[in-house]
């Protein structure tokens, strides 16, 4: 039995000395019909390479092959030469037999043309339909990936639908043609968690249905436990191991596996929470930040002159305190309201109402000069390229009327060595370092002022998961050297597991949720917390069938003048306590 | 529709704007229109004979008068009376401003009709050899000035195929079609060359980074043709900086060419407004800029309607 498709020591090259820029070294593999391939690895892998390389869009992208052999089966039984094809030949096979999905849905479809006429466009390729032929294949296409109200959505153009949405919309379309390999290239990372088992549960449906094959990418080891036959772990542009599933994730041999599969945050439902600093009843402490009422509005215009007709309720009034020592995460999905409570924390944006306190000084809502530093999600975009490390340091020193004396250097050198970068780094530029050096840099940064407070929001979502392992035992060594506080915001319930005392739950503006870490995480009482972690991919669940839940998140914008009603709050047990439902 | 009255709403701001800058402008340069018209014999006029041609000018009474008096005439429709034509400023517009939209006309089909083609050429052969000729030719468009070209045009035909440009009495485009393409085809192609250069530098870097976003790997992993990637899913993203670009150009051209007109003889606008100038005729100086701003602002505005058209992401209006 011939495979789907084979690989064979694929050697793809860039630049102008392609020998000598290889990023995929010799890859092999067979995918058989009905099999699902993961292709793990971290950025630069090569995983995404070794993807587009397959229907040859890596001539597109700047990429040669330069060795190997790759063979796909075609629906009549005969073998088909990826490697020796023409371009015109080539367009034949991708979305008739080889179809592909792409990790951002929001830039990957486009902007100008309806979503029905790109998926017309399918049809129109393949299978030679026209006019309403074509949009009625469109319409079922739609339905298809359980879209409602396929019809009317056809008119839209992608700026209309949310990631979700859209990322269905391109499953529509790589599926249009009933391919029989799809490859998913990273399909659910740009995507909360919620919706990535929305779109995971979808693509394990279609695959039953269609009995396709696929190939999916993923930095995500514990994604891969959902779906995957087999798995094949890529590091430096070589598999260094490939397997069964079960037999890759009980029984790995390699070290990077084993590395993927131990080190790296993975989500234990609150059974590796900390154990350090529980917090205790001594009255006495003073918190370190407090939070009351807090609410931040935007009034919606309909232009300058008219008056605000309604307003988004970024957030609807979040309490909470902060001790020192103590982390406090607050978990929600994009939208929930999370980065606007730490940006309001930090003065960032005005908030409507509420207080703070800072450790024994009180701050109105609009002061900001408070002893609160932010680490941000992106470090490759939170550094100015045109400074020098020094500079970047001595900035906050600057910008709270500080000088540079002797003192703040010998604070940057101490703190660069502290969070493990070279003496000589001050002298450098941004760009000499890795992204997780930069966030070490952005920490240090933070810590130049010797704040109490540390927001860090999502401040180890941007980078590898083995890069944010080392990044997070940082954190919690600093943490307790310097006695901070931590505000952590993050959608990733696996690194939330890893750094947070306590962990506040966010939808939809409130706080629906609120305690002891463990607690939170094995026993979550409020409905929209237990569909929060029931979302959340773990290896130790091997192709479970997630529920297709459609829902989405409700509308933040109320009308003029409308408060929400006062919370009621259900205690469980000694810090733990969930909204009442109605 | 909301948009466009609350747009529309704001040209009396700007004209009024541009009508005290002009007005202002136009008298802080030395000398008036007696001196201008008559030359050396305005030393000639008696006090007395100079007052009355000051009083039958207008130009007797204080800036502000004179100002007051042209915009109340400017909101019963009448700019004035041209000091150098004898007649009424619109009239004299109305009469000069066919040629000069024909020829922004022209030059614009010409731009983008080379200019596009050019530059989606040369982006699709990124870093090869064709791409570096596509490249140097726009360079040298760009940096030709208008009257070196219009020129070379002129002599290369006049010496090398002994054709002369038809010149002579202008025959508008109505009375005879023929002669009149005739008459504008050099002046277009003149002031169209560097216009063209300008549209293929930038649509060529406006396709490229169309080219490598990511909804057009999407297509190609659809099974797309080059042709269809780069006509149906490429060429409309990468059009609006075409558009702002082509709408500014054409704007400019509308104010009128002065020196491609003078080269080839053309009555049009920008001959006009110069020698508006120099004869200090205040009245058709004044009127023509109001003109030119007018038809500045509702290029922009269409401009900005085509942006809506391309991009449905664009809402105008909102904030």
């Amino acid at each position: 039995m011939t495979p789907l498709l084979s690989v064979s020591d694929l050697r793809v090259g860039f630049g102008r000395d392609r020998q000598a820029n290889e990023v995929v070294r010799g890859v092999s593999f067979d995918l058989a019909e009905g099999e699902t391939l993961a292709i793990v690895g971290e950025s630069g892998s090569g995983k995404s390479v070794t993807a587009l390389s397959i229907n040859r869009l890596i001539d597109f992208g700047g990429g040669r092959i330069t060795g190997g052999a790759m063979k796909l089966k075609r629906a009549n039984g005969s073998l088909f030469d990826l490697m020796t094809a023409t371009e015109p030949q080539l367009t034949g096979i991708r979305g008739a037999e080889i179809g592909m999905i792409f990790q951002e849905p929001m830039t990957s479809l486009n902007p100008v043309l309806t979503i029905g006429s790109q998926i017309e466009e399918s049809f129109r390729l393949h299978r030679g339909l026209t006019g309403r032929q074509a949009t009625a294949a469109a319409k079922d296409a739609l339905d298809r990936v359980r879209i409602p109200d396929a019809a009317r959505r056809l008119k839209y153009t992608p700026n209309q639908l949310s990631g979700g949405m859209l990322q269905r919309v391109m499953i529509a379309m790589a599926l249009a043609c009933n391919p029989r390999l799809l490859i998913a290239d990273e399909p659910t990372t740009a995507l909360d968690v919620t919706v990535q088992a929305q779109i995971m549960a979808l693509l394990a449906e279609l695959k039953r249905e269609t009995g396709m094959s696929m190939i999916f990418i993923t930095h995500d080891i514990g994604l891969v436990a959902g779906i995957a036959d087999k798995v094949m772990v890529m590091q430096n542009g070589q598999a260094v191991e490939q397997g069964e599933l079960n037999q890759i994730l009980d029984n790995a041999q390699h070290p990077y596996t084993q590395h993927l599969l131990q080190d790296v945050p993975h989500f234990t439902n609150g059974s590796t929470t900390r154990s350090d600093g529980r917090r205790d009843k001594d009255a006495s402490t003073e918190p370190a930040l407090k939070v009351d009422g807090l609410v931040v509005r935007f009034p919606l215009k309909s232009s300058f002159f008219s008056r605000a007709t309604g307003a988004v309720h970024a957030v609807d009034g979040v309490d909470f305190d902060l001790m020192p020592g103590e982390t406090l995460a607050i978990v929600g999905e994009s939208g929930s309201g999370k980065s606007t409570t730490a940006r309001a924390v930090l003065g960032l944006v005005r908030s409507t109402r509420g207080s703070f306190s800072v450790g024994a000084r009180k701050a109105s809502a609009e002061q900001s000069a408070l002893p609160v530093q932010m680490v941000f999600q992106n470090p490759y975009a939170s550094l100015n390229p045109r400074l020098s490390i020094e500079s970047i340091l001595a900035e906050p020193v600057i910008a709270t009327g500080g000088r540079v004396n002797v003192a703040a250097k010998a604070r940057m050198a101490s703190l660069l060595k502290r969070v493990g970068l070279p003496k000589n780094s001050l002298e450098r530029y941004p760009h000499e370092f890795s992204g997780g050096q930069r966030q070490r840099l952005c920490i240090a940064r933070a810590l130049m002022l010797n704040p109490s407070v540390v927001v860090l929001d999502e401040a180890v979502s941007a980078l590898d998961v083995s890069v944010q392992a080392k990044v997070l035992e940082l954190l919690v060594d600093l943490q307790s050297e310097f006695g901070l506080a931590y505000l952590f915001i993050s959608h990733d319930m696996a690194v939330v597991e890893r750094i947070a005392h306590r962990i506040a739950v966010i939808y939809a503006g409130q706080i629906v949720e609120i305690g002891d870490a463990t607690s939170v995480l094995s026993k979550p009482r409020h409905s929209y917390t237990k569909k929060l972690i029931a979302a959340v991919p773990t290896i130790d669940r091997r192709h479970e069938h997630f529920e297709l839940d459609t829902r989405q998140v409700p509308s933040l914008v109320r009308p003029q003048g409308f408060e929400p009603a006062p919370a009621r709050w259900e205690q469980f047990g000694r810090d733990h306590m969930a909204r009442a439902e109605a | 529709m909301n948009y466009l009255m609350r747009r529309l709403a704001t040209f009396p701001l700007v004209l009024l704007g541009v009508s005290i800058l002009v007005f202002v402008a136009i008298r802080m340069v030395p000398g008036d229109s007696i001196t201008a018209m008559l030359g050396t014999e305005a030393g000639l006029l008696t006090p007395a004979q100079r007052d009355s041609l000051a009083a039958y000018f207008g130009i007797d009474q204080p800036w502000f008068i004179q100002y007051w008096r042209w915009i109340g005439g400017i909101l019963h429709g009448n700019l004035g009376i041209s000091v150098t034509y004898g007649r009424p400023v619109l009239d004299v517009i109305i009469e000069r401003f066919p040629l000069t939209l024909e020829l922004a006309v022209l030059s614009m089909i010409i731009a983008l009709a080379v200019g596009m083609p050019a530059g989606i050429f040369a982006a699709t052969h990124n870093e090869k050899l064709s791409d570096l000729g596509v490249r140097i030719v726009a360079m040298i468009g760009q940096s030709t000035p208008s009257f070196v070209l219009g020129l070379l045009i002129i002599y290369t035909l006049s010496a090398g195929f002994g054709v002369l440009p038809a010149m002579g009495e202008f025959a508008p485009l109505w009375q005879d079609p023929l002669r009149n393409l005739s008459q504008m085809i050099l002046p277009a192609i003149t002031l169209g060359f560097a216009f063209a250069a300008s549209v293929t530098r930038i649509s060529r870097s406006s396709m490229l980074d169309v080219l490598s976003d990511d909804y057009v790997r999407t297509a190609r992993s659809k099974g797309a043709s080059a042709r269809s990637v780069i006509w149906r899913h490429a060429l409309p993203n990468a059009l609006i900086p075409v558009v702002t670009l082509s709408g500014i150009e054409f704007g400019y051209l509308l104010g009128g060419a002065v020196i491609v007109e003078q080269i080839y003889a053309l009555p049009g606008l920008g001959r006009m407004v110069l020698d508006a100038i120099q004869q200090r005729d205040y009245a058709l100086v004044q009127g023509s800029v109001l003109f030119i701003a007018f038809n500045f602002m509702i290029v922009n505005l269409l401009v900005d309607l085509a942006y809506v058209a391309l991009d449905p992401r664009i809402r105008l209006g909102e904030s």
